[in-house]
């Protein structure tokens, strides 16, 4: 007889170290993970069951649904009575969602959770447990507890993923419970990343969706996790990273760090101009604005038709931008559909500080400029110069607006626009 | 009416504004950096640092207070989407 292995894992614990146990659950059958990322063999929810003379730690829970299993497999291995000590290394359903059970079920263990965890435990637990206030204790980067022979020690290491995540460290052992930092979407009921699948085209995608948004974060967490002696890295989803697991450290740092600045060494500001032009007016625009912008040293202008590219590699290039142009003609009251697919695109990238501007020829009500405007204030980017629309083609003298358009963009990407006080009437 | 001048220190601009009106709405109109997400003080985002002039924005809530506890604060951090400009002052993007 051929015995088939269960895709949901082994029914009991999985000892991970001496006295440490693997208590999380499998969800093979998971296509779909917050909306957003797709997976082919499903996911887990990893948490960790850590055994201390003083008692036990339980670091984070699992999603509802597989409370069960997490339940059985924490009662494989430990008695609800021992528990001192719960953590939850961020509070996204996906960790919490056995929580109230647990805290049910072990009422004097306390809760540890970070500073910024505060409002969003109350939001969460609320439609159960109104009548019950919880007891818990907010920690930050070098708290310990500990639990006897046994210390866990707190990394704050907020937006990654959530604004209220840290990662816990159990120092004697070196291993690092990291929250979603260095997980992946990657169902193998063998666990380890010396035994699993080849499952770095998912670690990859999963950095590229979760971690990418938030990279100077991730900058700020590394400085926090390399100095640390590392046996296993222990992330909530995905394989357990016990064969050199330094490596994956390596690789975050590789991911969030390299830049086209560090590449070719050149200090200039960039603008990206993106346009669509049917008939050749916004593209025309396009031009003398680029004309315009380049007079001012220091600045490296770029066109791309949005016509003739994939939204992939323009995100990318958004995303190494200091300034970004967008050019659309107004088609039956609107922006271009390919506009709007890529300013839809760009959950991924961090926009903060970069510049926006819009233009585009139109026939007789011209919306499409103030909507691109609107979702880019709304993307968190400044809008500093007004922007520009020209009705069907453009003459001499517009053009010579459009020049002066990219020059002041330009100044107000060098700064030179600075010192000026504007009444806020100005604003508009 | 009285007017108060801000001034942005990250994009040095200073603008000249009603008394009474939310940082925040200057902040977006001059495209400083101060981001927002909520714009009701409760998600932290809009946190600003007030480089002078702290006594011349109107007092935090309570509720401001906590936010700006619970994102672990500076001193003279305010919630832009909350602090009104009373009098003139120089702020920044925490
Ligand atoms: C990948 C991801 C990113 C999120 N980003 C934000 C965010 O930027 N701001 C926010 O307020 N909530 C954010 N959330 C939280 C969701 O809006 C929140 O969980 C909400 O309750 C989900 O609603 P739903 O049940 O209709 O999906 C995010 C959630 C996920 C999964
Ligand atoms: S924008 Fe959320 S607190 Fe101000
Ligand atoms: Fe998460
Ligand atoms: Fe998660």
């Amino acid at each position: 007889m051929v015995e088939v292995t269960s895709r949901t894992g082994p029914a009991g614990a999985v000892e991970i170290a001496p006295g440490v146990h693997w208590i999380g659950a499998l969800d093979p059958a998971l296509r779909t993970f917050d909306i957003i990322l797709r997976t082919a063999n499903g996911t887990t929810y990893n948490s960790f069951l850590v055994r201390g003379e003083s008692g036990v730690a339980v670091v984070d829970t699992v999603k509802l649904e597989f409370a069960e299993d997490f339940f059985r497999r924490l009662e494989s291995v430990a008695d609800y009575s021992e528990i001192r000590v719960i953590v939850l290394n961020h509070l996204e359903p996906d960790h919490s969602g056995a929580l109230p059970e647990l805290m049910r079920r072990a009422p004097q263990a306390r809760l540890y959770i970070s500073t910024r965890a505060t409002s969003m435990l109350k939001a969460l637990l609320k439609p159960k447990e109104a009548d019950r206030s919880f007891e818990y204790e907010t920690v930050g980067t070098n708290d310990e507890v500990s639990l006897g022979n046994r210390t866990l020690r707190f990394l704050h290491t907020p937006f990654l993923h959530w604004p209220d995540t840290q990662c816990t460290y159990l120092v004697e052992d070196g291993i690092l419970f990291s929250g979603d930092i260095f997980g992946c979407h990657y169902c193998d009921n063998r666990l380890f990343n010396d035994r699993v699948g080849d499952f770095r085209f998912s670690f990859d995608y999963y950095y590229g969706h979760i971690m990418r948004p938030f990279k100077a974060h991730v900058v700020e967490a590394l400085k926090l996790i390399e100095p640390l002696r590392l046996t296993i890295v222990a992330p909530t989803h995905g394989p357990i990273l016990r064969d050199r697991p330094r490596r994956y450290v390596t690789h975050y740092r590789e991911l969030s760090t390299s830049s086209l600045t560090e590449r070719i060494g050149n200090e200039d500001r960039s603008l990206v101009v993106f346009y669509m032009s049917a008939y050749g007016s916004t593209a025309r625009m396009a031009d003398a604005i680029r004309a315009g912008a380049e007079e001012t040293a220091g600045i490296r202008v770029s066109l791309y038709d949005l016509e003739g590219g994939e939204t992939g590699p323009f995100v990318d290039l958004i995303e190494e931008a200091d300034a970004l142009a967008f050019g659309s003609p107004t088609i039956n009251g609107d922006a271009v559909k390919p506009v709007w697919d890529l300013l839809s695109s760009l959950a991924v990238v961090n926009l903060k500080g970069k510049l926006g501007a819009a233009f585009g020829s139109y026939g007789w009500s011209g919306e499409a400029v103030r909507m691109i405007e609107d979702r880019m204030r709304g993307l968190k980017m400044r809008v500093p110069v007004p922007g520009l629309r020209l009705k069907l083609i453009p003459t001499d003298d517009e053009l010579v607006e459009c020049c002066d358009f990219g020059r002041k963009l330009a100044a107000a990407l060098v700064g030179g626009e600075q010192g000026r006080v504007i009444d806020f009437s100005e604003l508009g | 009416m009285a007017k108060a001048k801000v001034t942005f220190e990250d994009i040095n601009q200073t603008v000249n504004v009603p008394a009474g009106t939310r940082l925040i709405e200057i902040s977006e109109k001059v495209g400083a950096g101060i981001i927002y997400g909520c714009r009701e003080g409760d998600c932290g985002t809009c946190m600003t640092h007030v480089v002078t002039g702290w006594n011349n924005l109107t007092e935090p809530s309570v509720l401001e207070e906590k936010v700006l506890r619970e994102n672990m604060a500076n001193r003279h951090d305010r919630l832009a989407c909350q602090a009104q400009v009373l009098g003139d002052c120089t702020v920044k993007p925490a």
